[in-house]
């Protein structure tokens, strides 16, 4: 046996086709043969590879199983969110908000009516400003939760995800007393909440402060210090400072490696500033460091969410806005008023105040931003969204050079970039 | 801490009135209107600035207004200096028949996509761009979508009358 091997004689390098461009032949900027000479495999990576949650094409040159470099193609669920919004009425784009970041879109839409209550300079209770936030760290929670189950089922470590997956739910039972939505929840309105957190929400948030540290406790024990998941993560997919910084991360992809920019933080916003929360920060930027930056920000998420139960103010959930507000139903029937503006704002009748204005949000993701520009018009004249995964999702080929298949595979996962808001 | 006034008397200094036309402030975060052949320069000294530091390119949009004879397309660089957690935008605008603008993504390489995603849209040409091709949209489409010229919605559409509705 070991005689036949020693047997085969090696193949000749350097024996290839095509240009010869340095050390490396290209083809269209791509690489063809190895820097030893050996052809390289092209290998599609999607567009619908179960591997990967959502749909992303990556073309890979591989060296055997090491990816030489990637070419990613992106925007089969692009539906033109921006030219939409130029024709809509400012409450029918928080839907399209809904369906950027799907894994959090309560936070998608309270930074869309934040930007709104800016341009129009709506005042927001305390206590509408409270739940938002409540809403809002629940939705990390989720997000994140979803993020780091997967990468161990990347990883191959099913458990953990079915069993995350049960508070999850608990989380949109949460948002179904809040909205009666569950995923694409179009939740809050221009000035506050449309409704107040009830009776029956408030006991399901309770019951789930009480129930999910345990839960949260196991699953770190399952993989923060599993062999096999530590073998698989750490050192996978680095990021320095400076390439994240180029890159224009944010969110826990950049604070995994080191920087602690926060926009809840820098600039708070909806009454941060009243809650007591640290900022995770990992350092060296790799998966491992990534799924652990997560996990710290589902601990803090938490911490916030009781702060802001245990201190709910009382007050009004909504602001006095009746121009951008809708009226309850009850007083559309009986009041002239009420009736007026149900129609003007149904209709998208009312003109938006001519200006600009830029907010942004710390998205599940990172830096969510909303820059709207209005003419005086029934709709914006230009909406920019700011995307985190759009733009960080471009470092994707860089971080994926030299390493297999399997550990580009989790480098994506753990990169959490939601097709919806890549392509938006 | 930096102002905005701060930022805009050294670009005065720096640059000139010949260069900058002009500021605007929405809502804290000042605008400055520049020349397209001055952005890189000023974009690159902001970048390299010790004080300043407007290391983070946040956002890079397009935009068109029809009505703005010669400067019809128009690119919005927003800065950030997360040193001092302030913004800073720039405008330019060229003119639809010629629109030209020198890429920042040698510098900033995120700005990469953002520019593809400006071309894709808006039909900005970043000259010295590496990779300008189309990002979001089919290859083979020809024409750019953003611009206001085409409508949101089917044109034969007989249900959404806008004369019905006073627009």
């Amino acid at each position: 046996m070991s005689e036949e091997v020693s047997n085969i004689t090696p193949r000749e390098p350097g024996n290839v086709m095509g240009p010869q461009v340095g050390n490396l032949a290209l083809k269209n900027g791509v690489p063809t043969v190895s820097e030893d000479g050996r052809e390289l495999t092209t290998l599609n990576l999607g567009p619908t590879h179960p591997a990967t949650h959502g749909i992303f094409q990556n073309i890979l040159q591989m060296d055997g199983e090491k990816i030489v470099s990637g070419t990613p193609t992106i925007g089969y669920i692009h539906r033109a969110f921006e030219k939409i919004a130029e024709r809509r009425p400012l409450y029918q784009i928080t839907t399209l908000t809904d369906r950027m970041n799907y894994c959090s879109s309560p936070i998608n839409n309270m930074g869309w009516h934040m930007t709104v209550e800016k341009l129009l300079g709506i005042e927001v209770p305390k206590r509408a400003q409270y739940i938002r936030v409540i809403m809002m760290e629940l939705a990390r929670i989720a997000d994140h939760l979803i993020c780091n189950s997967i990468l161990g089922v990347d990883s191959g470590a099913f458990t953990g995800f079915l069993y995350v997956m049960q508070k999850r739910e608990e989380i949109y039972e949460i948002y179904e007393e809040m909205c009666g939505a569950r995923l694409t929840t179009n939740m809050g309105r221009f000035g506050g909440m449309e409704r107040d957190l009830s009776n029956e929400a408030i006991r399901k948030t309770r019951e789930f402060i009480r129930t999910f540290p345990a839960v949260m406790q196991e699953f770190e024990k399952m993989l923060n210090r599993n062999r096999i998941f530590i073998d698989r993560t750490v050192g996978v997919g680095p990021v320095s400072q400076e390439m994240a910084l180029q890159y224009g991360f944010t969110g826990p992809n950049l604070r995994a490696a080191g920087i602690d920019y926060d926009m809840r933080v820098m600039s708070p916003y909806s009454s941060y500033e009243d809650f007591d929360f640290d900022i995770p920060v990992g350092y060296t930027g790799d998966t491992y460091d990534r799924y652990m930056v997560r996990n710290g920000e589902i601990w803090e998420s938490f911490k916030i969410v009781q702060q802001a139960l245990e201190n709910l103010p009382e007050g009004p959930f909504h602001a006095d806005a009746p121009e951008f507000y809708l009226p309850p139903k009850q007083e559309v029937y009986r009041n002239m008023e009420a009736l007026i503006y149900h129609f003007k704002i149904v209709m998208g009748e009312i003109p938006i105040p001519v200006g600009e204005v830029y907010h942004s949000v710390e998205g599940g993701n990172g830096e969510l931003g909303f820059h709207l520009i209005s003419d005086g018009g029934r709709s914006p004249y230009r909406l920019k969204m700011r995307r985190p995964c759009y733009i960080f999702y471009q470092a994707y080929p860089e971080m994926c050079k030299g390493v297999t298949l399997s550990d580009a595979i989790i480098i994506l996962s753990s990169m959490n970039v939601i097709a919806g808001e890549l392509d938006a | 801490m930096i102002t905005n006034q701060e930022i805009a008397d050294d670009l005065l200094a720096k640059f000139g009135e010949a260069t900058i036309a002009g500021f605007e402030e929405h809502h804290g975060i000042m605008s400055a209107f520049v020349t397209v052949d001055s952005a890189k320069t000023i974009i690159r000294y902001l970048y390299d600035h010790p004080g300043f530091q407007f290391k983070f390119l946040t956002d890079l949009a397009g935009i068109h207004y029809p009505d703005n004879k010669g400067g019809e397309l128009g690119v919005i660089y927003h800065l950030h200096s997360w040193t001092h957690n302030h913004r800073f935008m720039l405008r330019i605008f060229v003119p639809v028949e010629a629109p030209d603008v020198p890429t920042i993504s040698d510098f900033h390489l995120c700005a990469n996509w953002m520019e593809r995603e400006a071309y894709d849209f808006f039909g900005i040409n970043f000259v010295g761009h590496p990779n300008l091709l189309r990002i979001l949209n089919i290859e083979e489409m020809d024409y750019f979508p953003m611009r206001k010229e085409y409508p949101m919605e089917d044109a034969t559409r007989q249900d959404k009358i806008d004369a019905l509705f006073g627009r």
